[in-house]
């Protein structure tokens, strides 16, 4: 068990490495470099002046170093300007030269200085991670109890009219992209067109203070879509376990209705879905993007919206890592999770 | 709850039942007009053909017949009580507690996720609300009745813990937990092995009489029945045909397709020259393709047009014999004595120089002791340790054993599906035991073919018949063009017996049987000289075994190949093959020619396994020998003998040379050997294990 959690970390680690690899060098094309430079430098600068001012900066270095150098691998670039500024990797403002560290990348737990939010980017992304989760805990607490519950109550009497409607239900949720049932929520629920002003429509004020009114549609919103896929998944799970030999072995023991459900079916109905719950983390990520958009809500999403906008190399790159750890993360926790409940893998 | 109030009927009768399943097509009648009954104590049992309607029948008193399934007609009675007329309540306090039911696949029959003694403990909670304590006292009781080792370390295990045979037990445990009156087990042996099969009957058996259950005993093997049951009813195509007491029915049957079904079983009474097979021609009928008057007619050497296929037929009784029944007009006017009508007999191929010479082949595997975390220690299997043996032109060579024995993995190494570990496998003096089947020559992949046990897989289900042997032709590098291989293909097909028609038919369109012998055409395909046929008639309904079998036997006499027989039915064995071979965990037992083999001096294991195999006549005594225990795993296997753990015979050698030393291969006789530390005298001294009564 050990040996696999470790070999699963040794696959992360080199997947985060190669993710980091092409946005670091998708960013680093020079169409980006130029777009940075006039947003930090002056718009209407000459491509002469484009790239001394790259050049000064240590941007023009091999992107094999400067990749080093965001790992803390390879020591910092370091300049001094004509102008007497001292710029470079590690350089921050007011930071005295003498004090600039020489290494200064993720290994020193550097994650570097985000241009867009002038700030560093691994207290950045921690702040706007906190808001994600605490988003993403709620989303969770709504959507799995109710997938389950949709999908168990579904696949036990296949074809029945509760498994129709329910099924129903959960394609249209499924077949619905969040940018769509946020808009509708938004309208029919916050607007006065409708006139049904239960919920806020921004969520900004849920980052200090999350109330039931402001934060519940971005939770629903997030959920529904995935609810459905769970929920489908747990019908077909459910409906296999149904038809199985054991359930008929229980029926013809004199085991009555509700307790076949319960103490036979259930568990070994939960066992596909659980796998699936986990691999729609990255999924739910995707939607993360639109809904914190949407509603306003400065969470994890936004942040990369912001970043991806204005080429913040540094945050960007930060951010896939961040995501990658949490797409492995949740399959290493599948995967042990599957084990668990599944007796005959647990117990060989 | 209490159990239903003594009743001195019968426990159960079924009186005209019909079953039908409505598809969206049609109505599909699969089970019609059938009568059976069912004394206290009794065992009866159900014999038939797959798709005959057997488990409908059980399913009907259980009244589980699913959501398409429906009583459209007659009665099932429990105890004097209409079971249909019962209420869902009512139902289900019968069900577990006085009717029981023990299905085919135990692995599939218990929850794999709930353990062992939750599963038992829940029938005595439900039907008679006991407490954890005494429910649990309970269970222990039964797993030792059902004689399963450590009972406690049993209930407290997964069902993927156990094996096979284990879980069968625990099945019949669960089945035995509230006594009830009325045991129905629906072809409770068949996933199992011989020897292990024979303890579960042994089980069945004492454990009916202890309890004094009633038993329904459904199967599709003659012999078992005869073993288990005191009544017997014959079910052909839905119905039942014939009725009777066990000896009535064997001794003195009344109807044509019982008659049919025992001339197409080898019986080891009679030699294969006197009494070769028969196969019942023609196909069953699907349930609503019934043909008009008798079921069986078109199949029946007694049909007589214009009244055999004019009317219904009812059950008649016979005189003189006691509550025995027949659906046969003709039965009285048919000589039953009449000695078998036998095809002209065909003489066997000369046996010609050895084409085969495997030796000291040894097939290690190395496995990840957990599949699923990898890494750690790895194990050893040893699937084949050291085979030698010489197999001949013209020569069937049969490869016995139960599951996990190495015979398949020999098959595998033989056919370039694995390379070995250690020794050679000599074609022609040619080393074939390290070249894979990609490496090795269209001539050679040609020559060494394989039959499969499953034709159902075997076959890709998206291509014609024809197109399939094609492939294998193309394959083979037979034929120069399109048109020459599609003669070739035809050729095939006429000496597999299946018409050219059948050239465009898709695989779905076949029988099983069919679809044997499209696996048969397409091993010759390349004018194989050795064929691998791996349980090739195991998956096939009885009357079928016979045809496919002697169509085996006679492509072997014309193209002089060599069989390698693979199967764990000695009574097929016994009727084909020219030598045997009797592996156990990988290794080679005992080898000789059939007769050395099927007559002492014997290996133990042998001997055990022929006193397992069911034999369907009343006139063959068998010495009883039960094997305890199952089968050691290959990846764990017990030191010394590799039989020691459950040889019979091991307390006849001195000291524990059995327990530390594997024995050597002994010479007995020319041409058989026997690996066993057991002296000579103790050898000759052994006794026959199947014995013909005189007449
Ligand atoms: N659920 C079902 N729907 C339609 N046909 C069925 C169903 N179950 C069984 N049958 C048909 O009923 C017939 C009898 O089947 P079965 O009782 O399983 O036979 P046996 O147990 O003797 O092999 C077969 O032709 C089978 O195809
Ligand atoms: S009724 Fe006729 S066809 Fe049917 S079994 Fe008897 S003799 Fe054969
Ligand atoms: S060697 Fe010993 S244990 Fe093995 S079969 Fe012979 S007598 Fe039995
Ligand atoms: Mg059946």
């Amino acid at each position: 068990m050990g040996l696999f959690i470790l070999r699963r970390f040794g696959v992360m680690l080199l997947t985060a490495l190669c993710l980091t690899f092409v946005v670091f060098f998708l960013t680093n094309l020079y169409p980006n470099l130029e777009k940075l430079a006039k947003t930090q430098g002056n718009q209407r600068m000459s491509d002469e002046q484009v790239e001394t001012w790259l050049e000064n900066r240590g941007y023009r270095q091999p992107m094999l170093v400067k990749y080093g150098q965001w790992l803390g691998v390879m020591p910092g670039f370091t300049n001094t300007l004509d102008d007497g500024q001292f710029v470079g990797t590690c350089a921050r403002p007011g930071v005295a030269p003498e004090d600039t560290p020489k290494f200064c990348g993720v290994l020193q737990g550097e994650w570097g200085y985000s241009t867009v939010f002038k700030d560093d980017v691994g207290g950045i992304v921690s702040k706007r991670l906190g808001n994600t989760g605490y988003l993403m805990f709620w989303v969770l607490v709504l959507m799995v109890p109710s997938a389950l519950i949709v999908g168990i109550l579904a696949g036990m009497r296949e074809g029945s009219v509760l498994d129709r409607s329910l099924s129903t239900f959960s394609i249209i949720t499924t077949a619905t992209p969040e940018y769509v049932s946020g808009v509708i929520f938004i309208a029919i629920f916050t607007s006065s067109t409708v006139g049904l002003k239960w919920f806020k429509g921004t969520a900004t004020q849920a980052m200090d203070n999350p109330t039931f009114e402001n934060f519940f549609l971005p939770v629903l919103t997030i959920a529904l879509y995935g609810m459905g896929y769970i929920a489908r998944m747990t019908r077909a799970s459910m409906t296999e376990v149904m038809t199985a030999q054991y359930i008929r072995t229980a029926r013809l023991k004199g085991v009555s209705f509700p307790t076949i459900v319960m103490k036979h079916a259930l568990r070994n109905a939960l066992i596909a879905p659980f796998t699936v719950i986990m691999l729609q983390f990255p999924w739910l990520l995707n939607g993360v993007v639109i809904v914190e958009t949407l509603f306003n809500y400065k969470g994890f999403g936004w942040a990369l919206v912001q970043a991806a906008g204005n080429n913040d190399i540094q945050l960007l790159l930060a951010i896939s890592v961040v995501s990658v750890f949490v797409v492995l993360l949740t399959q290493l926790i599948s995967d042990i999770g599957y084990v668990y409940l599944n007796p005959r893998i647990r117990i060989s | 709850m209490s159990k239903l109030a003594d009743y001195d009927g019968p426990i159960l009768e079924i009186d005209k039942l019909s079953i039908s399943f409505f598809t969206r097509l049609r109505e599909i009648p699969a089970v019609m007009d059938f009568s059976v009954s069912v004394m206290p104590g009794e065992a009866v049992g159900l014999v038939g053909e797959s798709g005959c309607g057997k488990s409908t029948v059980a399913l009907g008193v259980m009244q589980d017949l699913g959501k398409n399934g429906r009583i459209v007609g007659g009665t099932i009675k429990f105890k004097g009580r209409d079971l249909s007329e019962m209420s869902a309540e009512e139902l289900r306090d019968i069900r577990g507690n006085e009717i029981a039911m023990i299905y085919q696949e135990p692995m599939a029959s218990l929850n794999p996720a709930m353990k062992i003694g939750k599963q038992l403990m829940e029938v005595p909670m439900i039907h008679e609300g006991v407490s954890k304590e005494e429910a649990y006292a309970r269970a222990l009781e039964v797993v030792t009745d059902v004689r399963l080792p450590d009972p406690e370390r049993m209930l407290n295990s997964y069902p993927h813990q156990l094996s096979g045979g284990q879980q069968q037990r625990i099945v019949i445990a669960m089945a035995l937990m509230s006594k009830p009156a009325l045991l129905i087990l629906d072809e409770p042996t068949t996933a199992l092995d011989v020897t292990v099969e024979a303890a579960v009957v042994e089980l069945v058996k004492d454990l009916g009489k202890k309890y004094g259950t009633s038993m329904l005993f459904i199967s599709h093997n003659l012999g078992l029945v005869l073993e288990t049951c005191d009544r017997l009813c014959v079910m052909y195509s839905g119905e039942a045909v014939e009725r009777g007491s066990i000896h009535d029915v064997f001794d003195e049957m009344q109807h044509p397709y019982t008659q049919a079904l025992f001339r197409s079983i080898p019986l080891p009474g009679a030699d294969k020259n006197s009494r070769p097979l028969i196969a019942i021609p023609g196909n069953f009928p699907l349930p609503h393709e019934r043909p008009p008057g008798c079921n069986f007619g078109p199949r029946c050497d007694y049909f007589e047009e214009g009244r055999c296929d004019a009317q219904d037929i009812p059950m008649f009784t016979v005189p003189g014999n006691d509550r025995h029944h027949t659906r046969c007009l003709k039965f009285q006017e048919i000589d039953w004595s009449a000695p078998v009508t036998m095809a002209d007999t065909k003489e066997k191929a000369e046996i010609g120089q050895t084409v085969l010479k495997i030796d000291n082949l040894k097939k290690y595997y190395e496995v990840a002791a957990n599949a699923l975390f990898g890494g750690g220690h790895k194990k050893v299997v040893k699937a084949n340790e050291t085979l030698s043996f010489e197999a001949h032109e013209s020569e069937t060579l049969a490869i016995v054993g139960e599951s996990g024995c190495g015979k398949s993995t020999f098959a595998k190494v033989l056919m370039g599906l694995e390379t070995a570990t250690d020794g050679q496998i000599l074609l022609d003096n040619r080393n074939i035991e390290q070249v894979p089947i990609e490496e090795r020559d269209a001539k050679t992949v040609g020559e060494v073919q394989m039959v499969f046990q499953n034709p159902f897989d075997t076959l890709n289900p998206s291509m014609t018949v024809g197109r399939q042997i094609i492939r294998a032709l193309e394959i083979f590098g037979v034929g120069n063009s399109e048109a020459e291989r599609r003669q070739r293909m035809l050729e095939l097909l006429d000496l597999v017996k299946l018409p050219r028609a059948f050239a465009d038919r898709m695989p779905r369109q076949l029988s099983g049987g069919q679809k044997q012998r499209v696996g048969i055409a397409r091993a010759f395909a390349g004018d194989a000289r050795i064929v691998v046929a791996d349980e090739p008639v195991s998956a096939l309904d009885v009357s079928v075994q016979a045809a496919v079998t002697d169509l085996l036997m006679e492509i072997q006499r014309e193209k002089k190949t060599t069989l390698l027989f693979i199967s764990h039915d000695l009574s097929i064995v016994r009727y084909l093959s020219d030598r045997v071979m009797v592996m156990y965990l990988g290794h080679v037992v005992e080898l000789g020619t059939t007769d050395q083999v099927f007559s002492p001096p014997y290996h133990p294991y042998t001997e055990a396994l022929l006193s397992a195999v069911p034999i369907a006549d009343t006139s063959v005594e068998k010495q009883h020998i039960v094997l305890e225990g199952d089968i050691p795993s290959a990846m764990n296997p017990p030191p010394g003998c590799p039989f020691q753990t459950r040889c019979r015979w091991k307390s006849q050698v001195p000291g524990d040379l059995c327990e530390r030393e594997v024995p050597p291969s002994r010479r007995v006789a020319e041409g058989h050997q026997i690996k066993c530390h057991l002296s000579e005298e103790i050898l000759k001294s052994m006794e026959p294990v199947i014995k013909i009564a005189a007449e």
